[in-house]
């Protein structure tokens, strides 16, 4: 009896896994008149390939610094060393990712692909920003929800309401709430602040555009570990309140001695899945931003399709999703092990 | 301690109430706002973002919209290919993800704990990692069909609706519900000589209540609201869900009343359905967590 259902998965969840591993050493193309050729690693050094490059001012003759127009020390070309250099072959094709002035020169990280290492960043930073805040403000809610009030469940239902609209639907609704012009956020803003503040472009501003869709996400999908903590609050044996209370606890400490130790599976849970769920960053970059404004919102899987869709190369999109399950699983092993029980 | 003054009390109400209003007001803003924008032409929909206006169903109110985004964009087809791929998933979901569960908890079998712990290893698997390369995998596949033989599965209804209908966490729901059922009444049933499936159909489906509403609210929302599958797969108007029809709307030139009138057609029948088994909603996503 289990057998349709093991076959399914085999065939559309396992086997696509292994074939990612396996595209990823490969040239594999959606559509190609050509069979594939195995190549090797050459997939994740187009994508991870990086390099440090130390460059010193240029010297005249007599040894001394060339200044340029500005007056400042001249140094080498980049691009003369990264396009097809025979001295520094392990610089091909690489461009500047971020430098810094060190000496009288600049040291420059040089990576073969700077919009994946962008993404990869973006993507961190949504992950360890979200994580914390989205648990965190889960958990207020549940203990707010989990009083004893009349109508208390009305409230419960509202907050849950955005979990259940599609985070497609919501991200369309808040690009007009984030609109520079007619954007509701704008005309609040400037009401509140009679006018004093800037009408800003939340999304179409490189240093806004992630912390919008990070709010956005966080008020789409908090009420979902609101109902996690809470199930886990529920959980928690009344009697064990009421002994703190004869021992005349304060909140405080009753949260911190009593509640917060009985949440700590919840707690991991939460963790973990919020993650998980933030890696998988797309849907809100693919409707609000396509990754932009200067690739300030490109994401791992938003990189993924772009490239395994979009320009039908499967093997780099494969590439990237090994690299992206690499991580996942990585970061929920190392989470595993913070927070194990300790003997 | 036990001293608090009438007064302070219903103080202290007053301000539980007042966060709490607050609070709820933040989530529901923008829900009201797009259901009452997608009644007011775009012009007063504008205008009225500058004032509490725009949660009030105030000014030229008609159901204009709606007709719009009929007109621009096949909505009717939409709908119908979504219920149609969002409805048989999750029956079809329910019918063997119960059933190998089933099969994981009652019966002995070579080989069973390490399918199951194969099947439960896949929930480390984030759906995104493995999208592209099934869409190749799912551009060879074979379907045996009223014309024989065809190869590609692209622009189908079959390639939304056959990859999701097993899942590891839809399998793990069951097995954690079958494993509370009382075990002597299936040992009863196979002492009286009833066969498996006699025992699944009888027995176990009929107590599973509970399990089967979890299981088909979590299916139907992950179905309904997915993007990423269908907007590879579904070059072909034909076959698109509502939410791939979305990108007839976000052109250039925003007409933010029709889309407004095109969220609410979508949303509010789920919102509704949510609000009438609010518990049950509540519930089910209360359970994946309790035994984490």
């Amino acid at each position: 009896m289990a057998g349709p259902a093991i076959a399914l998965i085999l065939v559309f969840v396992i086997a696509p896994f292994f074939l990612a591993v396996g595209f990823s050493f490969t040239n594999q193309r959606l559509v190609s008149p050509n069979p594939a050729e195995f190549t090797g690693l050459s997939n994740y050094r187009q994508l991870l390939g990086m390099g440090v490059l130390h460059l010193d001012p240029l010297k005249d003759a007599a040894g001394a610094v060339v200044l340029d127009d500005q007056g400042q020390p001249k140094l080498p070309e980049l691009r003369k060393i990264t396009r097809k250099n025979p001295d520094y072959p392990q610089f091909d094709g690489m461009r500047e990712w971020f430098s810094w002035a060190s000496g009288e020169g600049r040291t420059y990280v040089l990576a073969c692909d700077v919009v994946f290492m962008t993404a990869i960043i973006n993507t961190f930073i949504f992950v360890l920003v979200v994580a914390p805040l989205q648990g965190g403000l889960a958990l207020g809610l549940a203990l707010l929800i989990n009083q004893r009030l009349r109508g208390i469940n009305v409230f419960r239902a509202i907050y849950f309401m955005p979990v259940v609209v599609s985070i497609v639907v919501v991200s369309l609704l808040w690009s007009f709430i984030y609109d520079q012009r007619e954007g509701i956020l704008n005309n609040l803003l400037s009401a509140l602040s009679f006018g004093t503040m800037p009408r800003v472009d939340w999304l179409g501003n490189p240093s806004t555009a992630l912390g919008a869709i990070i709010f956005m996400s966080v008020w789409q999908a908090v009420g979902f570990h609101m109902v996690i903590w809470l199930s886990g609050l529920q959980t928690i044996s009344p009697t064990l309140y009421e002994a703190g209370a004869i021992e005349g606890a304060s909140k405080w400490q009753t949260f911190r001695y009593i509640t917060w130790p009985g949440l700590r599976n919840t707690a991991v849970l939460v963790l973990v899945v919020i993650t998980m769920q933030a890696f998988g960053l797309f849907s809100q970059i693919d409707v609000m931003t396509k990754g932009g404004p200067l690739d300030s919102t490109q994401t791992i899987v938003f990189q993924a399709i772009q490239r395994g869709y979009g320009k039908q190369d499967i093997s780099a999109g494969s590439a990237i999703s090994v690299i992206l399950f690499v991580i996942v699983l990585s970061v929920s092993l190392i989470q595993r092990y913070l927070t194990r029980e300790k003997a | 301690m036990a001293q608090i003054s009438q007064d302070n009390r219903g103080l202290r109400l007053v301000v539980r109430y007042t966060v709490l209003c607050l609070i709820a007001a933040i989530f529901s803003f923008p829900l009201i706002f797009m259901i009452i924008s997608s009644l007011k032409p775009s012009s007063q929909l504008l205008a009225d973002a500058h004032s509490f206006r725009a949660l009030l169903p105030v000014g030229d109110i008609s159901l204009q919209n709606y007709f719009d985004a009929f007109k621009r964009a096949p909505v009717a087809l939409f709908v119908f290919n979504s219920v149609l791929v969002t409805g048989v998933t999750v029956i079809a979901s329910l019918a063997l993800c119960s059933a190998a569960a089933f099969a994981f908890t009652f019966v002995h079998w070579k080989g069973r704990d390490l399918a199951l712990t194969v099947i439960l290893a896949t929930l480390i698997v984030p759906f995104e990692t493995i999208a592209i390369p099934l869409l190749l995998e799912s551009s060879k596949l074979p379907w045996i069909g009223a014309g024989g033989i065809t190869w590609g599965w692209l622009n189908s209804y079959r390639v939304q609706i056959v990859p999701f209908i097993a899942d590891g966490l839809t399998i793990y729901l069951f097995v954690q519900y079958f494993k509370d059922l009382p075990a002597e009444l299936i040992e009863a049933a196979r002492v009286e000589g009833a066969s498996w499936f006699a025992i699944y159909r009888r027995i176990v489906m009929p107590l599973s209540g509970p399990v089967l509403a979890t299981a088909a609210i979590l299916k139907f929302l992950a179905m309904y609201n997915q993007y990423l599958w269908p907007i590879m797969v579904t070059q072909e108007e034909q076959y698109r869900p509502v939410m791939v029809g979305l990108q007839y709307f976000f052109q250039l030139n925003r007409a933010w009343g029709e889309i407004m009138a095109y969220l609410s057609l979508i949303t509010v029948p789920v919102l509704a359905f949510y609000l009438y088994l609010q518990k049950a909603f509540i519930a089910s996503i209360a359970s994946t967590g309790v035994k984490g």
